[in-house]
């Protein structure tokens, strides 16, 4: 059932870590290759033409692109162990919107943070907090958004945490005083191995946050 | 499945609230069709059933909770009325590339063609017109690797990428009319075409595709709004 996986990644990716978590759960065995985003390798290109992005994930020669078809891939094809979403429908909508609602949000307020100054960044920080408050209302007391169990909307949002620390840093605010319940969850993930494994020392992507903002010429 | 009540809330005009009634027309699913005029303020309906987005399409099914976002709504039903036909394909692997496609349609592709229509200047305009001939090149090709020599991307019937992409036809036809050309061209990409007919022409298409003089009618009225406002249509 397994064949031959490949992952093209890049250690700081948001969007690698979801797949890098998802074949974790399923304990599943692949080749990670890193990527130099500045000089894409020529497979990245050949399997990846119309976005050239990370992460793919290559199965049997075939490339899978976008980290959350990804993830429902390796949970439809891994179909006999850890599964990811829900078996009723009206909970896998539920899961997929929230996830869709990370893609829509998360990625872009959190990159204005570190990028701007100012207006804009006050604007975004705002925003942000908005956004993380209404993914905790969805939350609510269950230990997971999947439930009891981790499941899709966890894989989708648990990766932003590596990045908190850069943008609590970057935005000089603290996500922890305004969003409790859902530092409490992150922390509740990082102890499953899956993702532990999966997710960097935030420190290193803050380092990787300053380098980034140096060569952009952001103050 | 008990009968329950099945109501979807959508915009003439919007391509994406066209997405859920052909899904349901697919399963032979009755439904209640509540338009929203959205170009005249949104209803309190539409708020509450949507606080997050506050966008249309949105599905009510029974006495759940309202299912949001037109391509989860899609797959909402073809998984809540399971014996219909199948609308995603049953192969993993088929199925990611046809999301795939999907999710570069409603990002990439639909934005370049609405941006042709207010593109300022020559120059942006023809690295609009140009995104969109990429793009169309690209389903041209992805048309024959998804239909194994069939007619539909799903193969011998409508699927999920067949709606994803054929519910953007009529501002597709509307763009093509006001800039007075043809993207959609039998020299180029006569998969499409002969696609597009045989999609718009489908029953279960046919009563939910909008007139396209109707929507060229709607549409100068958006640009003009655009135009004069200098930012993006409600439109979603």
């Amino acid at each position: 059932m397994e064949g031959e996986l490949v992952l093209l990644d890049f250690w700081p990716s948001m969007f690698g870590m979801r797949t890098r978590i998802a074949l974790a759960e399923k304990q599943i065995k692949y080749e990670y290759r890193e990527e130099d985003l500045r000089n894409k390798s020529a497979l990245l290109l050949q399997m990846n033409p119309v976005h050239k992005k990370i992460p793919v994930l290559i199965h049997n020669g075939k490339p899978v692109c976008e980290s959350l078809i990804q993830v429902q891939y390796i949970d439809e094809v891994w179909n006999d162990r850890a599964p990811l979403l829900p078996s009723n429908p009206y909970q896998r909508a539920t899961a997929r919107f929230w996830a869709d609602f990370v893609d829509k949000k998360i990625y872009d307020l959190g990159a204005k943070i570190w990028r701007s100054k100012g207006e804009e960044q006050e604007a975004a920080k705002k925003e942000f907090i908005e956004c993380l408050k209404l993914l905790e209302g969805e939350l609510g007391d269950k230990p997971y958004f999947g439930g009891k169990d981790f499941g899709y909307v966890d894989v989708a949002l648990v990766p932003f945490y590596s990045w908190f620390y850069a943008y609590e840093k970057c935005g000089k605010f603290s996500i922890e005083a305004e969003c409790p319940k859902l530092i409490a969850w992150a922390k509740r993930c990082m102890q499953k191995e899956s993702v532990a494994k999966s997710l960097p020392d935030p420190e290193k992507i803050y380092d990787f946050v300053l380098q980034l903002k140096k060569a952009f010429g952001i103050e | 499945m008990a009968t329950s009540e099945v109501k979807v809330l959508g915009s003439w005009p919007s391509p994406y609230a066209m997405r859920p009634r052909i899904a349901l027309n697919l399963k032979s699913v009755d439904y209640e069709y509540i338009d929203e005029k959205l170009w005249e303020g949104k209803s309190q309906l539409l708020l509450q059933s949507n606080p997050v987005h506050k966008k249309i399409p949105v599905l009510i099914h029974g006495d759940r909770k309202p299912i949001c976002e037109s391509l989860i709504i899609v797959q909402y039903i073809d998984e809540a009325w399971s014996s219909g036909p199948s609308i995603l394909p049953s192969d993993p692997y088929d199925r990611a590339v046809a999301r795939f496609w999907a999710a570069y349609l409603d990002d990439k592709w639909f934005p370049a063609v609405k941006s042709v229509g207010v593109a300022k200047g020559e120059e942006a305009k023809k690295a609009a017109i140009a995104q969109v001939e990429e793009g169309l090149a690209l389903m041209e090709e992805a048309l024959g690797g998804c239909s194994k020599g069939k007619g539909f991307f799903g193969g011998d019937e409508i699927g999920y990428l067949d709606i994803a992409f054929g519910s953007f036809l009529g501002w597709l036809r509307v763009t093509e009319r006001f800039n007075d050309m043809k993207q959609l061209d039998e020299g180029k990409t006569p998969g499409l075409v002969e696609w597009a007919d045989r999609f718009s022409s489908h029953a279960a298409v046919k009563d939910v595709m909008p007139d396209t003089d109707k929507l060229a009618e709607f549409g100068k009225m958006v640009i003009a709004k655009i135009r004069a406002a200098g930012a993006a249509a409600e439109m979603h």
